[in-house]
């Protein structure tokens, strides 16, 4: 057997494309002292994943392999002996030739730029450049990688549209910053704890950091902590065996079991029991399932996400939620804002469930009344973005043409809001100005209930307005419907 | 015999690489069949698609022979009624013969 020599050489690349015998020598280019027989080089190269060329010293194409070929649309017996710049087309080999930069004493040399293959598609791509020498340091040749980068790009893109990630809709600072660690937190595998209020958006956020991560392939399981009853629940969760209670006929596997190399998102978890709290911090411990009548686990893979819309530091002082639990879970912490602090966020997702909503509905709904908007800028959302969902597909369902106007929007919305009386006092003279408080907050006299300010807001409002109910009922911001009832339930005449 | 107004955008002597990035071009008036016509290069201020589409609808160009371009210029040149053969690697002369030939096809390497 010959003796594997530490140099491993490419036999038949180098110096001049003249030097070489024919188109065919390039092909069957070897590496030799590799191993004990010279292997086809070419084969070689056809098995990595990124696209490869072997570049002469005057820049003619020696060998390219299986993935630049793809990418380029170019087969072996075009290419060969010609220039590179004519085959890859590319705007750095026109301008800024990496092979260029290369001298005796440099390294790699990487660019980014695009090209345009056979099929007429501009491709973003990265060309990395290495010199290759002779046994004496002499360089032969060139050595190029082209990475098609249009995946990245389009995750830039991403990003840089930090206003909509994945369908979550947002430009206020708190989505922004949200949007912009969703991707990183995605690629780890740690354990995420999402608190927020209801329809703050939890459970998207959920499916997005699945989607995002590398368990994209695999299971998204989905359970409710505060949906079943407790018996029920510790078998959903891990499954049982058959004959483990009465009515279990067969073997069930578990959510967790399911969820196998992906994700279990456990919504509603300050709603999980006691009991089942010990048992899930056993597997987040030891990642292995015991089944409800099983003395055999089973190793579970699954990244556990998190919901809830209590507080559960309150509940671990209260003793009704596990700290270690807690603790575990908590590894990576995301608070979805409610809508009202979303500064900006809720003419953007008026805009958006509008667009899609009416898509949706078939319907040719696309604005908003001028008084229908500031109603719903104004309005408090304790229902979140889901609550403003909701209100728009009412009223697109109920308008009849283009416009939503305050007719169309759900009544209670034109109630009086405990939230919005700043701005009605505000719009009110004496006497009830005098007891607004610096801070524009209404603040009743010590003898007054609500339903007597709010006549005294009928009524000023009506002497304001001269009598006419239209005028009144829109210094105080409500429907003129709303006013009449009003005034018919405080007896106003 | 009908006569032809072919353009070529040039890189050196050879077709260029890419129709986008060409600052200078060859444009040739000639009989097909025979080949012979007046030949004329036209320097570009600088490298545009989108001028160099709009050299050829000015010029009454009937003929592209280019190399890569983005299908974007492609298909507006088509719908433009404008023949474009794309992705022909070599020089502009053999690229002309070949054409007045009636043999050069997109994608050819000369």
């Amino acid at each position: 057997m010959e003796k594997v020599t530490s140099h491993h050489t490419i036999a038949n690349i180098g110096g001049s494309i003249r030097d070489l015998a024919g188109r065919d020598v390039a092909i069957s280019s070897r590496i030799n002292n590799l191993f004990d027989i010279p292997i086809d080089f070419s084969e070689l190269l056809d098995e990595i994943a990124i696209g490869i060329v072997v570049l002469s010293l005057e820049r003619k194409i020696v060998v390219m392999n299986q993935t630049l070929k793809a990418l380029t649309g170019f087969s072996q017996k075009e290419f060969f002996g010609f220039d590179c710049a004519h085959i890859l087309r590319s705007n750095i080999c026109l301008h800024d030739c990496p092979a260029l930069r290369i001298n005796e004493k440099s390294g790699p040399q990487c660019i980014e730029g695009n090209l345009i293959n056979k099929e007429r598609q501009l491709i973003p791509i990265r060309i990395t450049s290495a010199p290759l020498r002779d046994l004496d340091g002499k360089i032969i040749g060139f050595l190029e990688t082209v990475e098609d980068i249009r995946l990245l790009r389009k995750l830039d893109d991403t990003a840089s549209h930090a206003y909509n990630f994945n369908n979550i809709v947002g430009r206020s600072p708190q989505m922004q910053k949200i949007f912009q660690i969703l991707p990183s937190l995605a690629q780890s595998d740690s354990s995420v704890l999402i608190t927020g209020e209801t329809g703050t958006g939890k459970d998207m956020v959920a499916e997005t950091i699945h989607h995002a991560s590398n368990r994209a392939k695999g299971p998204f399981a989905k359970i409710n902590c505060g949906a079943l009853p407790d018996t029920l629940l510790e078998s959903e969760l891990f499954g049982h065996r058959k004959g483990a209670f009465t009515g279990a006929v067969e073997n069930k596997p578990g959510r967790i079991q399911l969820a196998n190399n992906g994700t279990l998102y456990l919504t509603e978890i300050g709603d999980l029991p006691l009991s089942l709290q010990v048992k899930l911090l056993t597997f987040l411990d030891d990642k292995e399932v015991f089944p409800l009548g099983s003395i055999k686990g089973f190793t579970a893979d699954v990244r556990i996400i998190a919901a809830t819309h209590r507080n559960l530091e309150q509940m671990v002082s209260g003793g009704r939620f596990r700290k270690d639990l807690l603790f575990r879970l908590n590894v990576i912490r995301l608070h979805l804002p409610p809508l009202r602090d979303r500064h900006g966020d809720i003419q953007l997702l008026l805009d958006h469930f509008l667009n899609t909503l009416s898509t949706q509905l078939g319907k040719k709904t696309h604005t908003l009344s001028r008084n229908a908007l500031k109603i719903l800028l104004t309005y408090n959302y304790p229902g979140n973005v889901r609550e403003l969902k909701n209100i728009v597909e009412y009223a697109i369902n109920i308008g009849d043409d283009q416009q939503i106007r305050t007719r169309h929007l759900p009544s209670y919305l034109m109630e009086p809001d405990p939230f919005d009386i700043p701005e009605a006092a505000q719009q009110l003279a004496s006497p009830l100005a005098s007891i607004a408080d610096e801070s524009g907050f209404l603040r009743a006299q010590p003898d007054q209930n609500w339903p007597d300010v709010e006549k005294r807001m009928i009524m000023d409002a009506l002497i304001r307005a001269g009598g006419r109910k239209n005028k009144a009922a829109t210094s105080l911001g409500w429907a003129r419907s709303t006013l009449w009832r009003k005034m018919n339930q405080y007896g106003i005449r | 015999m009908a006569s032809k107004k072919i353009l070529i955008p040039l890189h050196e002597n050879d077709v260029a690489p890419r129709f986008d990035l060409a600052t200078e071009v060859l444009i040739v008036t000639g009989l097909e069949k025979s080949g012979s016509g007046d030949k004329r290069m036209v320097v570009l201020p600088r490298a545009s698609a989108d001028q160099l589409c709009h050299l050829i609808i000015t010029e009454n160009i009937q003929t592209v022979i280019c190399s890569g371009i983005e299908d974007d210029y492609y298909q507006y040149l088509t719908w433009k009624r404008i023949e474009v053969i794309d992705s022909v690697v070599g020089s502009s002369n053999s690229a002309l013969k070949r054409y007045f030939e009636g043999e050069l096809k997109p994608g050819d390497i000369l």
